[in-house]
């Protein structure tokens, strides 16, 4: 064979390790007396639980249906009853529980009716689609994303290569290697379906050359096909997805993009094992192939698990005695995770139990500087530039690290492997993913929050208007109704006071709100503080009192502002007070004094009393104070006149200049008409009214020239 | 005499250049005319949107109108340092810690929560609620849409019986992820020593 093998960048060889379970043939691992099984074995949604609590199922039963195009469904891995559907520890690093159909098997172990088909070539792709989702298989080589999706070819797509990754870089797993050693013939035609499937140009089976007999047992399995056996140097993680095609066919996967952008597509070897089980022997996804490894381990080994074995009872099974476990790992050893809790079922993605002693994985020593050697840049096998990301992710520049294509990292723990300086260089790489990811949520959540606040105040803005405008019309609607009464012409009410001050009055609510919220604060962390007994009691009360003062100042100025924005709102010119009605009553007094006297005076002139002398000087003096007052309401009115002429002609100058005009007619009228009446009554001062017309008339042209100028201006 | 006519040609020219980019720079102007300051907008994506006033405005995009006048960058009580370092970055000042007279950050982000025995059903909290995520009408019990909820507390001053809490969000599946590592000097918590192995 003439392949070309290209290398891939970086790459470490740790110590293999396997020997320990590769030797012993796969066994099985029998049934616990609890399965405990996940709804959420796989990359997406958890699946949708269609059992209840009590239901009797049977083996290979439906316990949860698929949830979205991104999710699978789980069965059931032995018959029994569903004692309980409840949140339980899962397979996850951070131990947290996640929901969990609970088992108790009956021991019968009786499947459900199910049925396989051999000539796959007979079924519709989608139909063999179908039924790869419904037996919930996902990808079995760690991270467990769902086959389907990997398996649907758009039909503007061609695959020219499909790889069958039976590499298994990691140390101390040995799970592929012996089922390819076992089960070679029904992996192959694993492998053909999905051939079918994707109609490939070539279809490749990649293996580590540490692995001599699954390499026979695989080229002794594809002799009759064009199946090709393709054998890389041993070199760590030639597993890798994107490493391993840039191995076998020289292509890189570019950065965010997947293997199927330049042809190819690669499958696991379990994975390709289970969708022959799913298609020719209709059974879904149930157990999986689990090496027990590590030195507490007495029967070494690979099991065949049923998923939602407890981890506690898989390692009994295999001879582990002690319950005080140095360290129980989940995966290998450079990728998989501490589990700390028994209970942990085993899942579709769990390819390895490590149990090593303290002996075989001494506790990590302490982490140091980095000497900036530039080891890890040479070890990795992405081409990124691990120390400058670890730079990144220590400061907390997570932009920059995504600048540098921290997505990019596969976590293969290569760089954390060579650092001399001991720096778990993957989890801070870990941590700074999260990070990012949090911040990408919270950056969603930011812009929903700010979509969803505008609407509020669009909506707020657009009930005030509404408002505003039935007001306005309840005032016009009162106006027309006084006019029709015929009294006073109403004013207009102008509640300007309320548009303008409502931004105002938000600001000091909140204001005012925020203060009560910091005082009552300072309060609590007083009384803390006394229960505690610290020192700074002095500083806290100062603290208390000072925000006490300033809250409740706040709380007045809003209160304070609020009553003014009432009080604005209400009609301005209700409580306006008249100076010119004071002036009419008084000269309306006046002048009914003056005529209550002369009434007097007539009387005693009737009756010839003796006092009409002084009765007459009262007449007179009061005469002249009704006169006085009249004259001063005269002008009173004539000033209030003028005053709103101005204020109009502030408001529209050519209203003014009208205005100005008509009232210049009516003095040269008057002036014409005292004219008229001098000279009808023959009077000596005739000039000097004949000039009185003449100075009206130029007055008035005067003010029809200045309102033509200013209607000019105003067109 | 050529001279001359030469001068007027190069003038003329000149005129004609400077008069067509005087009309396309005038068409421009006009054409691509940013309505509203831009920075507002910068500002305001990097503000938290809880909507909560303690910076003594009535919301985020006011504070980031005021940020673009020149206020300081220190008031956002829910953004903390990493909203004032990126304020800083972007508006190129001074980092400055947060001012406590606004209020000090919460370790964790927080959720109203009613404790729905004891609402009166007043609707005071739902007029309070900058984002409009509490749900319920005059007498009938109200309660938090927890997803839409900003934690920014206008809901706890206004409730005349007291029945809401301020809550730290629980920590999902969905949202957990790794810690930083202890730093230097101190075991690393995760490390798989695969070479100490013979």
């Amino acid at each position: 064979m003439s392949r070309r093998i290209w290398d891939f960048h970086g790459g470490i060889h740790p110590p293999q390790n396997k020997k320990q379970s590769s030797e012993t043939s796969i066994r099985r691992a029998g049934l616990p007396e609890q399965l405990i099984v996940p709804l959420q074995q796989h990359i997406g949604a958890p699946g949708k639980p269609c059992v209840a609590v009590g239901d009797r199922v049977r083996k290979g039963q439906m316990l949860a249906r698929a949830n979205g195009f991104v999710s699978l469904p789980v069965h059931a891995p032995t018959s029994g009853t569903v004692q309980a559907i409840e949140p339980r520890p899962i397979q996850h690093p951070s131990g947290m529980d996640a929901l969990c159909v609970v088992i108790t098997p009956d021991g019968e172990d009786t499947w459900i009716e199910h049925s396989g088909v051999s000539d796959y070539s007979a079924l519709d792709k989608k139909e063999i689609l179908h039924r790869i989702r419904e037996a919930g298989i996902a990808g079995m080589g760690g991270a467990g994303f769902p086959s389907v999706v990997k398996l649907g070819v758009k039909p503007d797509q061609k695959i020219q290569t499909l790889i069958l990754n039976a590499v298994e870089c990691e140390p101390y797993i040995t799970a592929d290697d012996r089922l390819m050693r076992e089960r070679a013939d029904e992996i192959v035609q694993g492998l053909q379906i999905i051939g079918h499937l994707i109609t490939p140009d070539e279809i490749l089976i990649g293996i580590e050359d540490n692995k001599p007999h699954a390499i026979e047992a695989m080229n002794r399995a594809t002799q009759e096909t064009d199946i090709e056996v393709v054998v890389v140097p041993t070199k760590y993680p030639s597993g890798g997805e994107k490493q391993l095609i840039r191995m076998l066919t020289g292509k890189e996967v570019r950065s965010g993009g997947i293997p199927a952008d330049v042809g190819v597509v690669c499958h696991n070897t379990g994975t390709a094992y289970a969708i022959k089980r799913a298609i020719m022997d209709g059974e879904p996804l149930i157990s999986r192939i689990t090496t027990l490894t590590g030195d507490y381990v007495a029967d070494k080994g690979n099991y065949e698990v049923l998923l939602g074995t407890p981890v506690g009872w898989l390692l009994q099974q295999a001879g582990v005695k002690a319950t005080d476990l140095h360290r129980l790992i989940m995966g290998g050893p450079m990728m998989g995770f501490a589990v700390h809790n028994m209970a942990v079922p085993v899942v579709k993605t769990t390819n390895c139990l490590l149990v090593p002693t303290l002996e075989e994985f001494p506790d990590p020593a302490a982490e140091q500087p980095c000497i900036r050697c530039g080891t890890c840049a040479q070890a990795c096998p992405v081409n990124l530039l691990p120390q400058q990301l670890y730079w990144f992710a220590k400061t907390k520049e997570f932009d920059k690290a995504a600048h540098f294509n921290l997505a990019d990292c596969i976590e293969c723990g290569a760089c954390s492997y060579v650092c001399p300086s001991n720096i778990p260089l993957v989890q801070y790489y870990r941590f700074a993913k999260g990070e990012i990811r949090t911040q990408q949520q919270e950056q969603a959540k930011a812009d929903h929050a700010r979509q969803r606040f505008e609407a509020r105040q669009a909506r707020l803005a657009r009930e005030e208007e509404e408002k505003e405008r039935k007001r306005q019309e309840r005032a016009k609607a009162a106006a027309a109704k006084q006019a029709q009464k015929k009294a006073a012409p109403a004013e207009k009410p102008a509640p300007t006071a309320a548009i303008t001050g409502g931004d105002d009055l938000a600001k000091l609510q909140t204001a005012a709100a925020s203060t009560m919220k910091r005082y009552k604060e300072a309060q609590k962390a007083l009384a803390t503080a006394e229960k505690n007994g610290t020192d700074n009691l002095e500083a806290l009360q100062k603290k208390v009192a000072q925000l006490k003062e300033k809250a409740d100042q706040a709380k007045a100025a809003f209160t304070s502002a609020k009553s003014a924005q009432a009080e604005d709102a209400a009609p301005p010119a209700a409580t306006k007070e008249d100076p010119l009605a004071a002036l009419k009553q008084a000269s309306a007094d006046d002048f009914a004094a003056y005529k209550a006297a002369e009434q007097a005076l007539q009387e005693a002139q009737a009756n010839n009393g003796a006092d009409t002398q002084a009765l007459q000087q009262r007449v007179i003096e009061l005469k002249a104070k009704s006169d006085a007052s009249k004259a001063a309401m005269k002008a009173a009115r004539a000033r209030q006149k003028e005053e709103i002429q101005q204020q109009n002609a502030a408001s529209d100058p050519v209203k003014a200049a009208k205005m100005e005009v008509a009232k210049q007619q009516v003095l040269l009228k008057k002036a014409t008409k005292a004219l008229q009446a001098a000279k009808d009554s023959d009077a000596g001062a005739t000039d000097a009214l004949q000039e009185n017309v003449s100075a009206a008339e130029q007055a008035l042209q005067a003010a029809e020239h200045a309102l033509k100028k200013v209607e000019e201006e105003h067109a | 005499m050529e001279f001359l006519f030469d001068n007027i040609t190069a003038l003329g020219a000149l005129t004609a250049i400077a008069l067509g980019f005087g009309a396309l720079l005038g068409f421009a102007a006009v054409k691509f005319k940013v309505d509203g300051n831009p920075i507002v907008e910068q500002i305001d994506a990097l503000l938290p949107q809880t909507q909560c006033g303690q910076c003594g405005h009535p919301g985020c995009r006011p504070y980031a109108e005021g940020l673009a006048e020149g206020e300081e960058i220190n008031k956002c009580v829910p953004g903390g340092e990493d909203t004032i370092r990126a304020l800083a970055d972007l508006l190129g000042r001074e980092f400055v810690p947060l001012d406590e007279e606004h209020g000090q950050t919460p370790e964790t982000k927080m959720v109203a929560v009613i404790r729905e025995a004891e609402c009166i059903g007043c609707t005071k909290c739902i007029q309070a609620c900058p984002m409009d995520a509490i749900l319920g009408a005059a007498k009938q019990m109200h309660t938090v849409i927890a997803d839409e909820c900003t934690g920014c507390d206008l809901c706890v001053e206004p409730c005349p019986v007291d029945c809401i809490d301020m809550l730290p969000v629980p920590e999902t599946l969905q949202t957990w992820h790794w810690d930083a590592p202890k730093g230097i000097g101190n075991r690393p918590g995760e490390l798989i020593p695969v070479r100490n192995i013979a």
